[in-house]
């Protein structure tokens, strides 16, 4: 019991007799490295006491150079995830001299991942300076400050090209307002700077008015960056939903995270075209505490709750983020970024054992 | 040979080496290039300044402004140069510039933008900016004592290169639906901004200088910035140098901004850090931003806003202009007058009672300024009656 063999021999096991009312779904399961392994099985052990009627495939994403050179994810995790359209990722190392672009990236351009969810909401019991927080921020993932079109001018200058189309503007703006109607948000807010790029963010914000058009039921407003970052450290509560390209968008949900206690607590989805989902974690690999039983597995567990409610099983999706809530607020088996000195799985176990009381 | 024809050869020899050796930043060069010296006060000293009072609330800051300094008999005249941001043409913003550089200093409101003109249309304000090559936007952000923020005991102090970066406004549409916005990074401009950053550092007596970018996406760009930092740190061996990514950094001032001293960035990284620091030490409403080039100062409000939904109702938190005007009367080293103004600003800003709006209270401009100007009539020194 605990070898590798095993182990993923149980991951794989069907979970049969958990009928109640719904079909088991498949969702492709990438653990990562680092301690993405633990808070993966934490987040499986969870779902299983939970009863959620979720199969997971283990797939492993580590980047195989395909026919004609280029670098790509193996052939049956991208089969697994065509199949399955729902994926839960642990974090991914970041090569370095690897010779082959970051797993996210590739991932990214493999699904057309082109939003990024990033619901950000206080956690009772986990205190910070900022409360009340209930935000969310939407971000266009494929293209702007992010294209990596950079060239060497002369020596001395370089140029990065910022790169905004029509497209991607409109598909942004489409999904954060269908995300804003399909779970009861009241407005939607374009994030822009464009009194100083005035083509590039004019567009971005045109696309966004046009949209808006079609849903009348949200309010839609448009608010310059800086005075979005001005606000939001004065006084979170005044935003709903936030849509905004590239740059701005990885900026402000970190800065979002941060109001709410880290990227280790924090649940991040990217939506990609023909219904692709893949929610994951965004905390780093942290290999100075893998294996060690230490990890907090609070991010890729909200994550896993975000993909619940996108997969409509709401009640399960509840039930867990309650479980998940209560043991926070509890404070008596915390991990250690959490300021308890408890174990990953003494945690885990809590939480198990809240679902199944709520039961 | 004559004198004048040694100094003429001497001088096209100098033309010469300059052309050939770029410009060496650091601990070399600072001492002897940056001797300031203040526009001369000319007509019985008093000096001349540009105001550009702005749209929004920057007329009546502008005001008190001018109220206060007749009040306290600074040697500081204005000349005063409105531009009207709704105008097609650039005829008011040059004419503002052309004072400006007859001047040598300049106080200003913000000028409001209309983003949805077409791009023709340039920003006012990024204009006078670039033409006057105000190259360094610096911004100190101190918590107050008597304002309440969820953060205490933050000193930080922001350079964000001013010229280039993002806000280069060189856009361009190649294919219909497809825009290309430039952001030019140059070697040149980097070095001079992290140099005035190490060199403000040091003068100040600071230990820490933080560079932020985006080096792992944007490795040319962003790269080049971080080197160069890196090739000025290389000069100011006292002063610890590290670099962070802009979103880490923008999660770490959230959490925990004390860590922070002084931060040196491009021009976007610049706009929303200095935005984050100034709502984490009160709002918009105290912090004063002044820009800095080689041979002009503007001094304005930190954050650059127009304030358009409470203009003209005397609820306006005049701090922020008023600290700048104290700056601007620093750069011309009238550092007497500046520290006097300074202490009763200071002195008001404790006074809960007399908090405008921003600052969750129900205190009035008029008030607040009336205030300054009886701590100041307090201290003793000549003034007008109030």
């Amino acid at each position: 019991v605990g070898s590798p063999a095993f182990l993923s021999l149980q991951r794989e096991r069907r979970c049969l007799g958990v009928c109640d009312g719904g079909q088991m779904q498949t969702v492709t399961l990438i653990p990562g490295d680092g301690i993405g392994p633990e808070i993966s099985t934490a987040v499986m052990k969870i779902f299983e006491a939970a009863k959620a009627p979720i199969r997971w495939e283990e797939r492993n994403v580590t980047a195989i150079k395909g026919p004609g050179g280029r670098w790509m994810i193996p052939p049956d995790a991208k089969e697994s995830m065509d199949r399955s359209k729902i994926g839960l990722k642990g974090p991914l190392k970041t090569p370095i001299a690897a010779g082959h672009p970051s797993m996210n990236l590739l991932l990214r351009k493999t699904f057309d991942l082109y939003a990024n969810v990033r619901p950000c909401v206080s956690i009772e019991g986990y205190k910070t300076p900022y409360t009340d927080v209930n935000l969310v921020t939407i971000r266009e993932n494929t293209e702007g400050e992010y294209s990596g079109i950079e060239h060497v001018i002369v020596d001395g200058v370089v140029q990065s090209i910022k790169l905004i189309t029509e497209n991607a503007s409109r598909r942004i703006a489409e999904y954060a307002f269908e995300y804003a109607r399909n779970n009861q948000r009241s407005s939607v807010t374009a994030v822009h700077k464009a009194n100083i790029m005035r083509m590039s963010d004019g567009l971005f914000l045109r696309k966004c008015r046009e949209v808006a058009e079609n849903y009348k039921d949200v309010k839609f407003t448009e608010m310059y960056l800086d005075t979005v970052c001005l606000n939001m450290v004065q006084d979170p509560t005044q935003f709903d939903v936030l849509v905004m390209p590239n740059l701005y968008g990885d900026i402000l949900s970190d800065l979002c995270a941060g109001l709410i206690g880290g990227l280790g607590v924090t649940p991040s989805g990217n939506i990609g075209a023909n219904g692709v989902a893949i929610f994951e974690s965004v905390h780093g690999t942290a290999p100075d505490i893998a294996g060690l039983d230490l990890a907090n597995p609070t991010a890729l567990l909200l994550s896993a709750v975000m993909m619940l409610r996108h997969m409509g099983l709401h009640d399960y999706g509840n039930k867990i983020q309650t479980a998940c809530f209560d043991t926070i607020r509890d404070k008596k088996v915390l991990t250690k970024d959490l300021g308890g000195n408890s174990k990953c799985s003494e945690f885990t176990a809590d939480i198990c054992r809240r679902v199944q009381d709520l039961d | 040979m004559t004198a004048r024809c040694v100094r003429s050869v001497s001088g096209s020899l100098q033309l010469l080496l300059r052309n050939r050796w770029p410009k060496v930043y650091g601990a070399a060069t600072c001492s002897q290039k940056h001797t300031y010296t203040p526009p001369p006060a000319q007509y019985g000293g008093r000096h001349t300044v540009t105001l550009i009072p702005g749209d929004g609330i920057g007329p009546e800051l502008a005001n008190h402004v001018r109220e206060l300094f007749r009040f306290c008999c600074v040697p500081v005249d204005f000349e005063v140069v409105n531009v009207d941001s709704t105008m097609a043409s650039e005829d008011d913003i040059n004419n503002a510039i052309m004072a400006i550089r007859r001047n040598g200093v300049a106080l200003k409101g913000n000028l409001e933008t209309n983003h949805n003109l077409p791009p023709s249309y340039k920003s006012r304000n990024n204009l006078l900016r670039t033409t006057l090559d105000l190259y360094a936007n610096v911004m100190h952000c101190q918590s107050l004592p008597g304002v309440r923020t969820r953060h205490r005991n933050i000193d930080i102090m922001i350079i964000r290169e001013n010229t280039e970066g993002e806000y280069s406004s060189l856009e361009h549409e190649n294919v219909p639906g497809v825009v290309e916005c430039l952001k030019i990074i140059t070697r040149t401009k980097s070095l001079r901004i992290a140099d005035y950053a190490f060199r403000t550092a040091r003068e100040k007596g600071r230990t820490r200088v933080t560079a932020v970018h985006k080096a792992n996406i944007m490795k040319l760009g962003d790269g080049l910035f971080l080197e160069c930092c890196k090739e000025v740190a290389s000069g100011y061996p006292e002063i610890t140098f590290d670099s962070m990514i802009v979103d880490n950094t923008t999660m770490q001032l959230v959490s925990r901004p004390q860590q922070f001293d002084v931060m040196v960035m491009p021009n976007l990284y610049g706009n929303v850090v200095s935005n984050v620091c100034a709502g984490l030490v009160g709002g918009p409403g105290l912090v004063p931003g002044a820009n800095y080039g080689e041979d002009y100062a503007v001094f304005e409000t930190g954050t650059r806003n127009t304030g358009k939904s409470i203009a003209n109702t005397n609820t306006a938190n005049p701090t922020a202009m008023l600290l700048a005007s104290c700056l601007l009367l620093d750069h011309l080293k009238l550092h007497a007058y500046a520290n006097m103004i300074r202490r009763a600003i200071l002195s008001t800003v404790t006074e809960t009672r007399l908090h405008t709006a921003d600052l969750g209270g129900q205190g009035s401009t008029s008030e607040v300024v009336q205030s300054i100007m009886k701590a100041v009539e307090s201290t003793g020194p000549r003034t007008l009656s109030l």
